[in-house]
């Protein structure tokens, strides 16, 4: 209702600056149009640089797999299997030689082989697919999320040829009438998303705006396998891990600037 | 002038008809990929452009063929070629329209694809992509019908058609240079991101464009009484032989930064397209064929009485058109892709709505080639008798 006839109101301005009766428009002005709609939930977490820190040496199947599972729960994530090559992924795992590739040799030590290594958007500080969207559907909040639009996305796909983490999927498919066919989508409130157009981890930007932790760190917090915080803040949780271990981020030599560590 | 095109022999309606039954079940097809998604499509998460984006790469390069004659008859007064300009400029407009459908049909909400002009975005080189190639389209459309028809009026055309026939030389560069900017930008992606992409992409396009154009005059002087000069035909076949041979240079200095230097990154891409990578090759028969193709046509269009006979010359440029076809309309695109970013292999193989879809959209733009080249024979035709 308050949507409508905000919008009615919008209407009305226009139409009177169509008559050209500038008094109108001021007084509509005066009237409270123009303002700030909506104020942020005082609760909301906020930051400068938020990032992850992934401690490998902590993670094992059971933990990753309850992070992804909270993530693609929470997000309405379809589970097109493995061997899907029209697979969604938001979060997932993958060996070190896939994650790092370049980085692996012949002799690397048994344990970092076969570790699980738990991928996600890096969250670029400088980020490739933002840069060449054509439309503004990928873009970067002030905090550094990576946000996507999808009810502006195009599905041109040129955010996935210029990702060099493999981030993003494109809904080949339409999950509605495919995967959440005969199932309910798991959570009500967040929209399951149409065929054609691309996704991927949002940093639950959603859950941040109202004071909660990101899924996958809220679901793995008993062993603290990963932190989240303001790299901007020098207090803050993630920098004092950083300080302490020795982290690695994936393909930094592309200049992407990753916010996305991994202490191994 | 238009009404010349609604007057024609039986061949042309049969042509015609052709094209346009071509045209509906690509269309058709593409109705289905609307409904299903595109899923479809043989491509995929790690291979996520296939032969609709390819096609479009190629074509943009066919859009070459009028600056290759334009330039000479406007800047350097070679006579020759002023009768056929307008043959070059209705291929580009063909080029171009094809262009655009087949990014059209790659699109995942194609009916959103205003959302480019609604938000421009001056960091994306696809809103650069976008605005050269409307500009280069009108531009092409605007000079090519001027110009025809000031002819038929045996007139002098407008005057404010020279500065845009001008200004259509370095447009053609441009959307060659925004369409390899498309590619060479991109961090990670080895294979595509090399400094030459762009003067690849103009050889390419001055070989590609120009051998098609030749093509096309044979074909008019066998259909009609318009015949484009056998001058004319001889020097656009010398541009095809200096373009082609740039472009299999550049290929070899590719070739040589990436196995000299070593580098994985940089030799992974070749390494699947000649020989497979990981037991994977699906591209391998492909790049043989371009490589063979290529040199001789090239070794065919350096030897002067092979050059000088058109139907050699039709042979030699068929090889050109179809090598590097080969080379932008299949394996740039989709090898770019392979290996995925965590350096593992998926292969890409089109399916058959898109390959229905791709003969539709190629077949559209022949519709429109076919038609503006009825009205630009029937034109000079006309003007002849």
């Amino acid at each position: 209702m308050e949507r409508s006839r905000r919008s009615f109101l919008k209407i009305l301005g226009i139409s009177t600056l169509g008559l050209g009766t500038l008094s109108s428009v001021d007084l509509l002005a005066k009237a409270g149009m123009g303002k700030a709609e909506f104020a942020p939930d005082p609760k909301g977490m906020t930051g400068k640089r938020w990032a992850l820190v992934v401690d490998v040496k902590k993670l094992d199947e059971d933990t990753t797999q309850k992070a992804i599972e909270a993530c693609h729960l929470i997000h309405n994530v379809p589970d097109y299997g493995d061997e899907d090559n029209e697979e969604i992924k938001w979060i997932w795992t993958d060996k070190y030689e896939h994650a790092f590739p370049g980085t692996e040799h012949e002799y690397l030590a048994a344990e970092i082989e076969e570790k699980p290594f738990l991928l996600l958007c890096n969250h670029c500080a400088n980020p490739p697919c933002v840069r060449v969207c054509p439309t503004q559907a990928t873009w970067q909040r002030e905090d550094g999320i990576v946000m996507m639009d999808q009810h502006r996305c195009i599905g041109c796909r040129y955010c996935m040829a210029a990702c060099p983490f493999g981030a993003r999927s494109f809904n080949w498919k339409d999950p509605r009438t495919t995967y959440f066919k005969d199932k309910e989508p798991p959570n009500p409130k967040y929209p399951t998303r149409t065929k054609g157009v691309v996704e991927k981890c949002n940093l639950c930007a959603e859950r941040l705006a109202v004071g909660e932790m990101p899924a996958c760190v809220e679901a793995v917090q008993d062993s603290k396998a990963i932190v989240f915080g303001d790299l901007e803040d020098p207090h803050s949780e993630v920098r004092e891990v950083l300080h302490e271990h020795f982290a690695i981020r994936r393909k930094p030599e592309l200049g992407t600037n990753p916010n996305v560590y991994y202490i191994v | 002038m238009l009404e010349t095109a609604l007057k024609g022999s039986k061949k042309y309606w049969i042509l015609i008809g052709v094209l346009f039954g071509l045209h509906g079940m690509g269309a058709t097809a593409f109705l289905y990929q609307l409904s299903k998604g595109l899923t479809v499509t043989g491509m995929s998460r790690d291979v996520s452009w296939g032969i609709y984006i390819a096609q479009f790469t190629f074509l943009v390069g066919v859009a070459a063929s009028a600056v290759m004659v334009v330039l000479p008859y406007y800047l350097h007064n070679v006579k020759e070629f002023g009768k056929i300009t307008i043959l070059g400029e209705f291929l580009a407009v063909a080029a171009v329209n094809m262009c655009l459908m087949f990014i059209l049909v790659d699109l995942g909400k194609p009916m959103r694809m205003l959302n480019v002009i609604l938000h421009p975005t001056p960091n994306s080189i696809l809103f650069w992509d976008m605005v050269v190639l409307n500009g280069y389209l009108f531009l092409n459309i605007i000079i090519g019908w001027m110009v025809l028809s000031a002819e038929r009026k045996e007139v002098e055309p407008p005057k404010w058609v020279k500065p845009l026939i001008y200004l259509s030389i370095p447009w053609a560069v441009s959307i060659h240079t925004v369409t390899a900017f498309l590619y060479a930008g991109l961090p990670g992606r080895h294979f595509w991101l090399t400094a030459i992409m762009a003067a690849r992409f103009l050889a390419s396009a001055f070989a590609a464009g120009p051998a098609l154009l030749i093509l096309l005059c044979l074909i008019v002087r066998k259909v009609s009484k318009f015949d484009p000069g056998k001058e004319a035909i001889q020097k656009v076949a010398n541009i095809v032989v200096y373009a082609m041979i740039i472009s299999i240079f550049f290929v070899v200095l590719e070739i040589f930064t990436a196995f000299y230097s070593q580098i994985p990154g940089h030799m992974h891409g070749f390494v699947y397209t000649f020989v497979g990578l990981h037991g994977h090759g699906n591209l391998v028969p492909w790049t043989w064929a371009f490589a063979v193709m290529a040199v001789l046509a090239t070794l065919m269009l350096l030897c002067p009485p092979l050059r000088k006979n058109e139907k050699t010359l039709a042979i030699s440029c068929l090889l050109v058109f179809f090598s590097l076809w080969i080379e932008k309309g299949i394996t740039l695109v989709i090898t770019g892709f392979i290996p995925n970013p965590f350096d593992t292999i998926t292969e890409y193989v089109p399916t058959l709505p898109e390959i229905a879809i791709t003969i539709g959209v190629w077949a559209t733009g022949f519709l429109i080639l076919t038609i503006l080249y009825k009205i630009a024979v029937s034109v000079k035709e006309e003007i002849a008798s």
